[in-house]
């Protein structure tokens, strides 16, 4: 929800990257404030993915020029475990599996990382395991989830769930959802959206990065941004998603195009 | 005492230590009279000095082994002391006589021989170079009729029992190295746990190599009578040198009928540096006979040193109902290599066996599993499983594994699972991405990956081994 008066939790200016040698942000800029839900749409190969992953410091991408500003701190500076410590969530498009740590183990780890970097009180493995299967019940999950290794033999929509379930563990200042949708059917997404909305509040905020509008029926964007070849080229409200469904990407490069021409 | 072993006993103490404690090292080389003088030295028995010599001439008539996937040159044995001892007092009574040179030594380790195992109720007995410098607990021990001393006081204490099982196990033939320690093995631990009792403390043996020339060739036999059960811990280090030290040890278990032997390893020996120079070649030789019916030997070790492991902990399952187990993590990192396993030889009818191996390796080194698995036609209804998983970590390590089944019957049931998995940096991103760092994200995957075996371990061991591995891989990922 937009509110009046709210800060600014993330400014990118300009932001341009590589991988491998490949340009693929080539001057991105965004505005998020708190409180705001952002959902970043474009075709495959956009580089949606990228700036979901390059904010929150996957080494295989060489960010070239730009600024990332979170919380009036360089986020570039920061090394990845420190800007999640700083409030910074990624929900991964394709969570990992790791074999042999157990979930339960593996969550109260990262809980408790993150709270004592916030200054505040660990919990104990009981304590734990009371917070996490209140929080669990918010996405409809099995007890038996805890008990099994990290996204180990995990279904796309447990794996999914998994990453929601830690966004509402950590309660993150800034949530970035990556192609959450994708892999999920209707029943999951309706969990998972659910669940996201639950979490929104004045003092988050959420970018949903996606290819398709379907996830925009269940959380509500306030802003629509479409991003083609590195960059946002167009900046709308939540009807900008509707249109895109039905007329595709395309219309928004040829009428990004005819504006910069008539500008010039 | 002939004229030439006066002169080699009393020869000047040439080599610097790493403890400076006055030392008595034999000279280098390996001959007749070299075992003669080991055998005088120790004041042993007359059959013993035949077994040594025995044990010698075949081992001059057998090659090094080359089929374990390892590289190093060509050891010269005649280059190796053979014999290397702290300047012994005539005996120590307690604690409080021991060299404080040495106890500042082992409190150094970690193996504080006053409080700390004190509190824990471990006994220890303490092998310096060649000879056992300390033993705890004796008397409390021998109140049940437990022994526990170095192998040199039980020759001389207990003949008898040595007698009736040295080389039963492993004949000294078996192998080269089993040889080559039957010659000239010096000193090591002996436990007798008498019929019916269940030992009430964990016997531990912390074994220290300390001279750079000499090699350790301890010999460590345990004996559980019927119905009784023990749990054994060793430990082993020695200092940083440049050039290679051999360490050949024999170890040999029986458990009588209904009896129980667990023995936990967490072998630390120098690696060598991290261009694979110096560190400890560890070929060891380490069975168990499960002689009785219902009786068990489980072997658990945690194998991060040693520039070169060739070690196959086993269990000959004689007994009906006799179960076997092996639980074993090996890690490599730099050019260590290692080629590690077990022999399950299954003869007594229902005989059970569990094999499980988490090899780990890192940097540039290799890491092999060899195992074997025979059931005899006798063995009717026996049962195997095992499982065998490699991690690698970054990307110029091996890891391979090795397994041998052979089955004469055909009413038993053999398993095996194997995987190989990788740390890979999306793992540890996922880590950081959580707000956990690289190096804890490596110490909760590996201990996840060898839970299996950390909770085989007496729960002190289980903490140690666990630092140890996190230690041991720092900077090894990302």
């Amino acid at each position: 929800m937009i509110y009046k008066d709210s800060k600014i939790l993330l400014e990118v200016r300009g932001l341009c990257a590589n991988v491998s040698g490949t340009e693929i942000l080539k001057g991105l800029d965004l505005t998020v404030k708190s409180g705001e839900i952002h959902a970043i749409m474009g075709p495959n190969g956009s580089g949606k993915s990228t700036f979901s992953k390059i904010l929150a410091g996957h080494s295989a991408y060489e960010v070239t020029g730009g600024t990332v500003m979170f919380e009036g701190q360089n986020l570039l500076d920061l090394a990845p475990e420190e800007r999640a410590r700083a409030g910074v969530f990624l929900a991964f498009q394709y969570p990992i599996e790791i074999p042999g740590v157990g979930n339960s183990q593996f969550l109260r780890l990262t809980y408790n990382t993150v709270q004592t970097h916030c200054g505040k009180e660990e919990l104990d493995p009981l304590e734990f395991d009371d917070y996490v299967r209140e929080k669990m019940k918010l996405l409809e999950m099995s007890p038996d989830f805890l008990e099994r290794s990290v996204n180990e033999g995990f279904s796309g929509g447990e794996k999914k769930r998994n990453e929601i379930l830690q966004m509402a563990m950590l309660d993150p200042r800034l949530a970035i959802l990556d192609e959450t949708d994708s892999g999920l059917d209707i029943d999951a997404l309706r969990i998972v959206a659910n669940g996201v909305n639950q979490l929104a509040n004045k003092d988050n905020a959420i970018v949903l990065v996606t290819h398709y509008q379907r996830l925009l029926n269940y959380i509500v964007p306030d802003y629509v941004h479409v991003m083609e070849a590195g960059r946002i080229i167009k900046t709308g409200g939540k009807e900008l998603a509707l249109e895109l469904e039905s007329r595709g990407y395309d219309w928004v490069g040829v009428e990004n195009k005819a504006a910069a021409r008539a500008t010039a | 005492m002939s004229a030439t072993l006066q002169n080699l006993v009393n020869q000047p103490y040439k080599h610097g230590f790493v403890t400076s404690i006055e030392s008595d090292v034999a000279p280098k080389g390996l001959n007749e009279d070299t075992i003669r003088m080991i055998s005088a030295k120790k004041k042993e028995p007359e059959w013993l000095l035949e077994f040594r010599l025995k044990s010698y001439e075949a081992w001059l008539k057998m090659e090094e082994p080359a089929w374990p996937n390892v590289h190093y040159p060509k050891i010269d044995f005649q280059a190796i002391s053979y014999y290397a001892a702290p300047k012994q007092k005539p005996k120590l009574k307690s604690m409080d006589e021991v060299d404080p040179e040495l106890l500042r030594t082992f409190e150094k380790l970690g193996v504080p021989l006053h409080e700390r195992m004190a509190l824990a109720g471990v006994a220890v007995d303490v092998i310096f170079d060649s000879v056992s410098v300390a033993t705890t607990y004796k008397d409390k021990l021998a109140e049940v009729g437990i022994i526990f001393c170095s192998m040199s006081e039980a020759v001389l204490d207990h003949p008898e029992l040595v007698k009736k099982y040295l080389g039963t196990v492993i004949p000294s033939s078996d192998n080269f190295y089993a040889a080559l320690n039957s010659a000239v093995f010096t000193d090591g631990s002996f436990c007798y746990i008498p019929k019916g009792v269940k030992c009430p403390m964990d016997l531990s043996t912390y074994f220290r190599i300390n001279t750079e020339e000499s090699g350790q060739f301890e010999r460590t036999m345990i004996i559980a009578e019927e119905g009784s059960s023990v749990s054994y811990l060793e430990g082993c280090t020695a200092p940083a040198f440049s050039s290679n030290q051999l360490h050949a040890a024999v170890v040999e278990l029986v458990a009588l009928d209904n009896a129980d032997i667990k023995y936990s390893t967490v072998q630390n020996w120098y690696a060598g540096d991290e261009n694979g120079v110096g560190g400890i070649y560890n070929f060891v030789t380490k069975r168990g006979l499960a002689k009785g019916v219902n009786s068990r030997i489980s072997w658990t070790q945690v194998e991060t040193g040693s520039a070169i492991t060739w070690k196959y902990p086993s269990c000959v399952l004689l007994g009906d109902n006799s179960v076997g187990e092996f639980y074993s993590v090996a890690v490599t990192n730099h050019y260590q290599q290692a080629d590690t396993g077990t022999k399950m030889i299954h003869i007594g009818k229902n005989t059970r066996s569990t094999i499980v191996s988490k090899g780990i390796s890192a940097g540039h080194s290799n890491n092999s599993y060899r195992g074997l698995v025979k059931i005899a036609p006798s063995a009717t209804g026996a049962r195997n499983y095992s499982q065998c998983d490699s991690m690698l970590v970054g990307h110029q390590s091996g890891a391979h594994t090795f397994p041998y089944i052979q089955v004469a019957n055909n009413n038993s049931q053999v398993e095996h699972e194997a995987s190989t998995s990788k740390i890979g940096e999306d793992q540890l991103f996922y880590f950081a991405q959580r707000g956990i760092n690289a190096e804890a994200a490596v110490s909760m995957i590996i201990n996840g990956f060898c839970k299996d075996v950390f909770q085989q371990l007496p729960m002190e061991f289980a903490v140690e081994a666990t630092a140890l591995l996190s230690f041991k891989l720092e900077g090894s990922v990302g």
